[in-house]
């Protein structure tokens, strides 16, 4: 078995407000997601859910904003995955999002790492590094990725893989 | 807990099925089955560009702090400077001339007895003859605190790196423990 598989991948021809990977099979140790992603109007941050459940998260951000640096505490309702480039962000570029989900078959809280930036060339861009928690303790089966408002830009691409150390 | 690595290095010139180089791979993992001092890896072989490793555990005591060396060498050859988030203050820190190189923070929550934290060390051009830099991921929420943890290493060896040493400062890695080693190939 190949170390580092793709599994499934998603490039937007229309704008979607979220992006599923669902039936996630049950044959590697990690997943990761890679994401280039931009939303379609002038603000929102980039959430996501696993296994459709909406509570039981917890997360630490830390934030560079080509200024000054910042930490903060995050909603439990979802983990969230950073800040997004938007309307107002110079045209044509999108926001880079790794999300990293070590053991996800594990029956224990499953930590997560996330890192997004939102480089466009102008006096303010983000950059983000989460440390979230699930505290789900099944198996992940389907990761939602999703906006805070409006919606995934056209061209916007997801690439689901899996990490085995089998 | 010790793996050897010695009898499981695979040709650098390793294929998949669709003929083309494998770039990315797993070289070694352990899993604790009782709680160990440390999990290391040694006789790494020179066959990959990169070195990766992905640990996911738990340690003895709260508020811990997770460390790393290289060849099981514990002279004052590392240093290391971190940027860290609590979820309400950012903070950057480090040490020089230090036996080890910390890959968790040690001035907020630190490890977590009982909530698994997740931490990942990419070492760039480990058997080179420079010294050797790497790049340190921790994710260490526990749910109500914690700490999001980047920073820079460096081991300033000129050998080749043929061991990873992974310990807590104190104490153990719990059993469950898992460190995974992966090698990358730029060839």
């Amino acid at each position: 078995m190949a170390t580092y598989t793709l599994i499934s991948s998603n490039v937007l021809a229309s704008s979607a407000a979220s992006v599923t990977f669902s039936a996630i099979p049950a044959t590697y140790t990690d997943l990761v997601i890679r994401a280039s992603i931009r939303n379609t109007s002038t603000t929102s941050i980039t959430r996501i859910r696993l296994n459709g459940i909406t509570s039981g998260y917890s997360a630490r951000s830390l934030t560079g904003d080509g200024a000054t640096a910042s930490s903060q505490t995050q909603s439990t309702a979802y983990l969230y995955s950073g800040e997004l480039n938007t309307s107002s962000t110079t045209a044509n570029t999108f926001t880079s999002m790794e999300f990293y989900l070590p053991n996800y078959l594990s029956t224990v809280n499953k930590p997560i790492s996330t890192i997004a930036s939102t480089e466009n060339n102008a006096t303010t861009a983000y950059t983000v590094a989460v440390a979230g928690l699930s505290t789900i303790t099944s198996a992940i089966t389907s990761i939602e990725v999703y906006v805070g408002a409006n919606a995934f830009d056209v061209g916007s691409s997801f690439y689901l893989y899996g990490i085995s150390n089998a | 807990m010790l793996q050897d690595l010695a009898l499981t290095q695979p040709s650098p010139f390793t294929e998949s099925k669709d003929n083309m180089a494998t770039t990315y791979e797993k070289i070694a993992t352990t899993t604790l089955s009782s709680a160990a001092a440390s999990i290391d890896f040694t006789s790494i072989g020179s066959g990959y560009t990169d070195l990766r490793v992905v640990l996911v555990g738990t340690t003895s005591n709260n508020g811990n702090v997770m460390r790393m060396r290289f060849n099981s060498d514990s002279s004052s050859l590392y240093s290391w400077t971190e940027l860290y988030g609590t979820g309400s203050a950012a903070g950057s820190a480090g040490g020089t001339n230090s036996a080890s190189i910390n890959i968790s923070d040690s001035a907020a929550v630190g490890t977590s007895s009982t909530i698994p934290h997740f931490f990942s060390i990419d070492l760039f051009s480990y058997a080179g003859s420079t010294f050797k830099s790497c790049l340190i991921t921790a994710s260490e929420d526990n749910n109500g605190t914690g700490a999001v943890y980047r920073a820079i290493g460096l081991y300033r060896s000129t050998s080749a790196i043929t061991a990873v040493n992974l310990f807590a400062a104190t104490g153990n890695l719990n059993a469950g423990t898992t460190a995974t080693l992966y090698g990358i190939k730029a060839a």
